[in-house]
């Protein structure tokens, strides 16, 4: 991947985390961190001790391929959060248990805490951020706003994205496989009536 | 987690060889779902992760009419609950992967991997220094036992936790395991020991062995499968208790019958004299004869409940098969 630092438009959640490596990084990391690892990505934790066991990845994420090194404790979910700074995955358990994590794997719904990143090689990934086309959202994603499909919306894009599997299995699913194919997926708000609505609502305007 | 080596091995043997490699602690890694799950919270923490998943031909199912089925360890369990073969001629282990976990943790979790998971109970995966962990007591024994088991325990009292074990106990499947660069075939029903042989253990393979395929008999002609699972919420739970059948009923007889129980011990519970109290017998007796079974639990003091359970289950189950 290439790098393009740009100091100007450095984000908040950039900035903090620069702040926190620094502190220690400045100490510890910075005399024997090589200059071209620090260069791969954008993340600093790419910016290792030499000693640090990496390995390559290769993968496709939202139709783009990515390259970069990365530590094998590396869940996918870190990788795609921390590296690529696609923030729409949510990590909220952490432990494979609530869903707010839901990426597609090569067609499926999984959790991506679960799953290490190096797991991902040649694989292709879609993650919310990959269903938008343009400006534009996706049926799914309008759906959810139409029916009201969230209350806080921290799940959401876990939700939509198990939504998103279980559309492509069955176009036209009864409640049944609704209730079945979002079971995977945990709302502390509850707002699970509106999210069975706006799949139902989903399925029947990406049929029409 | 703390950072470790991910190797790919090309072939079993180098597995074997990775894994009995010395000074350097390895643990197998196929979906990955419980091993990562253990990592987090500190139960293990392995130097080196060995990669199942690249290995060749063990993520074939291959039904053979009359012969049985054969399914490679590395078999995902959603493709499991979704087989049609398996479906059709061994009903009760679709039921068992249909109810495991949820819909993502089934895409990427593995049979072999399901029937090998650590046991849930609290403590031993909570910060106690339990016995399964090398620890001097069991604190379920005494603590919160709600879901711990009523038979097979001590001086551990966990309970297994997979659906598709205590089916395919049920169905008398064997596990071929390649060991050192031998195969061996051991039948399911002994594959899983008790705390009393070893605590710290859930199933008899050693570093250095591999299951890579399970295989199910085809059943006898009259014979039909089933599962039963029960849990506190709808979806998206382990166990309470659970019940797998393997039955020749007609009408209102039992004709003949292989059970296997969930949740109720340390590890999928098949006992023949818990079938002998049904062969033969009448549906309609079934309220009096589900009294003659699990009399020699040893009941905690929260998880009496499961006794009047696992009865009902039984009942439930057996009563299906006649409807």
């Amino acid at each position: 991947m290439k790098e393009e630092k740009n100091m100007k438009g450095i984000s908040r959640r950039r900035f903090i985390k620069g702040v926190g490596t620094g502190i220690v990084g400045s100490y510890v990391m910075l005399p024997t961190m090589k200059d071209s690892e620090a260069k791969i990505t954008k993340s600093p934790k790419d910016e290792v001790l030499e000693s640090v066991r990496t390995e390559t990845l290769e993968t496709t994420i939202n139709g783009r391929k990515v390259k970069s090194k990365v530590e094998p404790r590396t869940t996918l979910a870190d990788f795609l959060r921390d590296y690529l700074e696609l923030t729409g995955t949510k990590v909220v358990c952490n432990h494979g248990e609530c869903g707010g994590c839901s990426v597609i794997l090569d067609g499926r719904a999984v959790y991506s805490c679960m799953l290490l990143a190096l797991d991902a090689n040649g694989k292709e990934v879609i993650t919310i951020e990959g269903l938008m086309s343009g400006e534009n959202l996706h049926p799914l994603q309008q759906a959810f706003i139409e029916h009201d499909g969230l209350q806080c919306g921290f799940c959401t894009p876990g939700q939509i994205m198990a939504a998103y599997a279980l559309l492509k299995k069955f176009p036209n699913p009864t409640d049944e496989q609704i209730m079945t194919g979002m079971s995977g997926n945990l709302c502390r708000c509850a707002a699970y009536p509106n999210i069975i609505k706006s799949v139902r609502g989903a399925a029947k305007k990406m049929n029409s | 987690m703390k950072n470790f080596e991910y190797i790919q091995p090309g072939s079993l043997n180098a597995v074997s060889t990775l894994s009995k490699e010395k000074f350097v602690s390895s643990h197998l890694f196929a979906g990955g779902t419980d091993v990562l799950g253990l990592m987090k919270d500190n139960i293990i923490s392995p130097d080196r992760l060995i990669n199942l998943k690249n290995l060749p031909n063990m993520d074939k199912i291959v039904y053979k009419k009359g012969e049985g089925i054969s399914i490679g360890t590395l078999v995902k369990i959603s493709d499991i609950a979704e087989n049609e073969d398996i479906m059709n001629h061994f009903t009760a282990l679709a039921q068992a992967a249909g109810e495991v976990a949820s819909p993502q943790l089934r895409n990427v979790g593995t049979l072999g991997g399901n029937i090998c998971q650590r046991p849930r109970c609290w403590y031993f995966r909570g910060e106690f220094d339990c016995i399964r962990k090398g620890g001097g007591i069991c604190y379920a024994y005494e603590g919160e036992n709600k879901f711990h088991c009523i038979v097979g325990g001590g001086p551990c009292y966990i309970v297994h936790p997979s659906d598709t074990a205590v089916a395919l106990t049920a169905l008398n499947a064997s596990i071929k395991i390649h060991s050192n660069g031998t195969m061996k075939e051991i039948p399911i029903r002994e594959f899983f020991i008790l705390p009393e042989d070893d605590p710290m253990k859930e199933n008899i393979l050693e570093p250095g062995e591999a299951i890579t395929e399970i295989f199910i008999p085809e059943l006898e002609t009259g014979k039909k499968s089933a599962y039963i699972k029960l849990k506190e919420r709808d979806v998206w739970d382990f166990m309470t208790v659970s019940i797998a059948a393997v039955a020749d009923v007609s009408g209102s007889l039992i004709n003949n019958v292989e059970l296997a129980f969930g949740g109720t011990a340390p590890k999928p519970w098949y006992d023949e004299n818990i079938n002998k109290v049904f062969i033969n017998s009448k549906i309609s007796d079934l309220e009096t004869n589900v009294k003659k079974i699990f009399n020699d639990s040893e009941l905690l003091s929260k998880n009496k409940y499961k006794l009047q359970l696992i009865r009902n289950l039984t009942k439930r189950i057996l009563n299906n098969f006649s409807a």
